[in-house]
């Protein structure tokens, strides 16, 4: 009837009508379905600026060892709240323009950590510039490549108004020059920072799928799962800016170990400046508000590994402190 | 079997504390054994040839090497000593034109043994050579010869970014740096090395078994160029920054891939035409695969650049669909209708079964089409979407151990070829990967390996297990096959067994370390470790990848030199005794393929 064996053309036909029948099936039908989510109410647009970031982020393919998904299994759950949902790739995945079609970034490889909430993990702009400038200054192990041609070197005398210059010391200037960042890099880490994971108050909470069995509360390691989640914690939080040594990075973020704040009798101060954030010495970048990001025990327990950790020898702190001091902020107007 | 793969698909606990025993990991394991036993397969028929030679040389060798000399001569060069001496006996007043021969041969050919060089002794040299035409002979040289730049430009850059994991620093130059240069190295070798390779020997396969020239030369010489430009202009427009959007494998922007697509559509029409005016009335099974691959790589090139519904989502439905078939659709369907006639015709003898070569074509065709968003596993794709992936990825387990069969039961009876030439350890090598790799990818689909390995370098491993042990070791193995016969010049065999164990262990290194590495990797952040520990664990591993990469780097410019030795002008150095042998050749020339 057929006679594929012999009739080429019916081979030929049947070969390519079977596959664009699957194609349409499993694949087109699906992307004009996944195309038509719409935005999460209350959901904003990327400004111009932050485009312009996009538009650097995949022409440098930053896609390629950086992935945007939180997929719905718990060693995701570092990297957001919740796991990502097609409606969050409304703004940033449009087609840009007639030459490039809509930025691939989910990704398919972590060689970096996800981006999805980096704008919440990290919003300091000086952290960001530095750490694109060269990543070793401010993550010692990072094998993230330099983009130091976003950034461009001037003599100090010819900084004009609005340039926004590196530190000094850590670029290893000499004489009176310094870095100044491009537009480009500005653009880059508006973007960056634009990347906060949208959360909002009906959403059904999906599930993160579980990797470990729930650990039984055995009280005899108590106090050593203690400190090592307190180490955890700060290698997440703390640590990019910090440093995992406790010494932070000169010029830009302020060293822990013998601080005074630290190591105060009284943990007042400290435990406010991690509520509440911090800016008020210009030497140094600006700390962000971690009241929303973290619990009072995940506080407690990093500040008693800042206390204990690196030299410091401060008293453990009492978790009412930190309960009545968050109550007390949230009062606040 | 059935059985399993339900329970494998229907295990919805998952856990990481036994990880050792789920069935994906444990198979993967399994597998990587299998890889491991054929390298000591190999090594050890090669051995046994090499003790064989050390004793050989310790016996008086007078009466054994006789008697061997006497069943190693080829029928050309029995034709002619029976000749030479017919000629003895008759013209006994008129030597003239004999009287060295008879003194300085005795009639018995040496051959020479050089047990100096025992791992890679040299072996009889292929006796068959098949005429073609010019244009032919032109063609195939060109698309291989242009493949081969690429490889050796591709694998360059792929062994630069490897030590960029190590040096981080190695250069601040924006044209060189990781993210725009791994897309150069992953396009270069897909559509530079492995494509044209690939349509460059099914000239050879096409016009062979369709027993007539090939339509238009013409349009193969279009296509040919169509192909290297889209390649050229393509990888300086990554490395000035200008890509499609990050979309593995479609990183060169739509105008650039445009250059490629009308390239396949030349060169499908070149073949369908001349597949359509055959002088046999049967279309030999490697046309099938050829032509289909074809026509459903023209297809996947224009769905995935097609833009109406890749936005949002959208995009990422296409990029999983894209990227499998392009791999699946192109370069393994392709291949396999190359292996389909090169390795019967290298082992003279047919193909196993011609049916179930029919049977891998048509699950191939509907298997492998539905898997693309496996790799996408646990995303915001829908999940009915990434289950009937991870179903059909198990069905890939069809058309692969049919294939796998096929070949292996090709080779059956014919493993000492193993010991007398290269082509059948590059042919097995990529046949056994073409069972590994696949299965291992099926495996690496289901979803506790996937929450495992997903996102690690464990599929960087995967991607080179497949591209590397599948499709480039077969398209050695018919190079080396095809081209001495051709052209009528062959490479030293040491040359080539060095190309074979440098690529081959280099693979191995390749593979085992970033799979080690990639398991500890994603156990770091199961165990929910700072994400920056993931990355200082990986540095040894990383270490070894690049010390395997380097391995593969260097055998590939030995291929290069191999390749320039069987192609190269030269005029061939004569045997002094067989002045005519090359006439004679020609005359014989064997049809046996």
């Amino acid at each position: 009837m057929l006679n594929l064996h012999k009739d080429h053309k019916n081979l030929v036909l049947i070969a390519f009508s079977v596959f664009v029948a699957l194609s349409i099936g499993v694949a087109i039908i699906p992307a004009y379905q996944m195309q038509e989510y719409e935005p999460i109410p209350g959901q904003k647009d990327l400004t111009n600026s932050e485009r312009k970031g996009l538009g650097i982020y995949v022409s440098e393919n930053c896609v390629a060892c950086h992935t945007q998904q939180v997929r719905n299994i718990e060693m995701d759950a570092v990297w957001g709240d919740r796991p990502s949902l097609p409606s969050d790739y409304f703004y940033s995945k449009q087609r840009m323009g007639i030459w490039r079609q809509s930025p691939s970034l989910l990704g398919s490889e972590r060689t970096g950590p996800d981006l999805t909430d980096i704008g919440n993990r990290q919003p300091s702009d000086q952290w960001h510039l530095l750490h694109l400038y060269n990543p070793r200054l401010v993550v010692e192990a990072s094998i993230m490549p330099r983009y130091s041609w976003l950034f461009r070197k001037t003599d100090t005398t010819a900084i004009q108004d609005g340039d926004i210059t590196l530190p000094r010391g850590n670029t290893q200037m000499e004489g009176s020059e310094v870095m100044v960042a491009k537009e480009d890099a500005l653009h880059l880490v508006a973007y960056l920072k634009s990347l906060k994971q949208f959360s909002f108050e009906d959403a059904s909470p999906t599930e993160f799928i579980p990797a470990l069995p729930k650990k039984e509360g055995s009280n005899a390691t108590s106090t050593k799962s203690e400190q090592s989640m307190g180490a955890n914690l700060y290698q997440n939080n703390c640590a990019a800016c910090h440093q995992g040594n406790g010494r932070g990075v000169k010029g830009a973020f302020p060293p822990l170990n013998g601080s005074l704040i630290v190591n105060d009798e009284n943990p007042e101060m400290l435990i406010k400046i991690i509520l509440m954030g911090y800016d008020a010495r210009q030497e140094y970048g600006m700390m962000p508000a971690l009241a929303d990001n973290l619990t009072d025990e995940e506080i407690k327990a990093i500040v008693d590994y800042e206390r204990s950790s690196w030299g410091n020898s401060a008293p453990k702190v009492p978790k009412e402190i930190i309960t009545r001091l968050r109550d007390s902020i949230s009062n606040l107007p | 079997m059935k059985n399993n793969l339900l329970l494998i698909l229907q295990t919805s606990e998952i856990t990481s504390e036994n990880w050792l025993s789920s069935p994906g990991v444990i198979g993967t394991i399994v597998l990587i054994f299998i890889v491991l036993f054929l390298g000591i397969f190999i090594f050890i028929k090669r051995l046994n040839r090499y003790v064989d030679v050390l004793e050989d040389n310790k016996k008086d060798l007078s009466e054994e090497d006789f008697e061997r000399r006497l069943i190693n001569l080829d029928k050309a060069e029995v034709d002619h000593i029976l000749k030479a001496r017919q000629q003895g006996f008759k013209d006994e007043e008129k030597p003239a034109d004999t009287v060295e021969a008879p003194s300085k041969y005795s009639g018995f050919i040496k051959k020479i043994i050089d047990p100096e060089n025992p791992l890679f002794d040299e072996k009889a040299r292929s006796t068959t050579q098949i005429k073609i035409s010019k244009e032919l002979k032109q063609i195939i040289v060109w698309y291989l010869g242009a493949g081969i730049f690429w490889l050796v430009f591709g694998t360059l850059v792929g062994q630069y970014l490897g030590m960029k994991f190590i040096w981080p620093d190695l250069d601040k130059i924006s044209w060189l740096s990781f993210g725009r240069l791994r897309p150069v190295h992953t396009n270069t070798v897909f559509w530079g090395w492995a494509s044209l390779a690939m349509v460059g020997l099914g000239h050879y396969v096409v016009s062979r078994t369709s027993n007539r020239e090939i339509f238009n030369y013409k349009w193969s010489k279009i296509a040919f160029w169509l192909i290297n430009s889209c390649v050229f202009i393509g990888n300086i427009f990554l490395m000035a920054g200008i890509n499609n959007g990050g979309g593995e494998y479609r990183e060169y922007i739509w105008p650039i891939m445009a250059l490629f697509a009308i390239g396949l559509i030349i060169i499908f029409f070149n073949f369908y035409k001349t597949v359509a005016t055959r002088k046999i009335s049967e279309i030999y099974i490697s046309n099938w695969f050829i032509l289909a691959s074809l026509i459903w790589t023209i297809v996947l090139a224009i769905i995935g650049y097609f833009p109406s519904y890749q936005d949002g989502l959208g995009e990422t439905v296409i990029q999983g669909y894209y990227m499998h078939q392009g791999v699946g659709m192109w370069f393994m369907t392709f291949t396999l209708g190359l292996v389909y006639y090169f390795l019967p015709s290298a082992l003279n003898k047919p193909i196993y079964s011609y049916s179930l070569g029919v049977l891998a074509f048509w699950t191939q065709m509907l298997f492998y089409t539905l898997i693309g968003t496996h790799h996408f596993v646990f995303s915001p794709l829908p999940w009915w979407l990434q289950t009937v992936a991870i179903v059909f990825s198990a069905g890939m387990f069809i058309p692969v151990f049919a294939g796998t069969t096929n070949f292996l039961m090709t080779m059956r009876g014919s493993w000492n070829h193993i010991s007398k030439s290269y082509v059948l350890p590059f042919f097995l090598v990529g046949v056994v990967f073409y069972f590994v790799g696949s299965v291992q990818g099926s495996f690496q689909a289901f979803r506790f390996t996937n929450y495992l390995w997903h996102f690690t370098d464990f599929n960087v491993a995967h991607s080179h297990m497949t591209m590397y042990g599948i499709i480039t070791f077969l398209m050695w193995a018919c190079i080396y096959a095809l081209l001495p016969k051709i052209t009528g010049k062959e490479p030293p065999q040491n040359l080539v067994g060095a190309h074979f164990w440098l690529a081959f262990i280099g693979l191995i290194a390749y593979m085992v370390s970033l799979m080690v590495g990639g398991t500890l990797k994603g156990l770091s952040w199961i165990e929910g470790n700072p994400f920056i520990e993931s990355v200082i664990l990986m540095e040894n591993y990383w270490v070894w990848r690049a010390v395997g990469g380097t391995l593969m780097f260097i055998s590939h410019i030995i291929f290069a030199y191999n390749f320039y030795l069987m192609v190269r002008k030269k005029k061939k150095v004569k045997h002094s005794f067989l002045p005519d042998r090359q006439a004679q050749k020609e005359t014989l020339n064997t049809q046996s393929n």
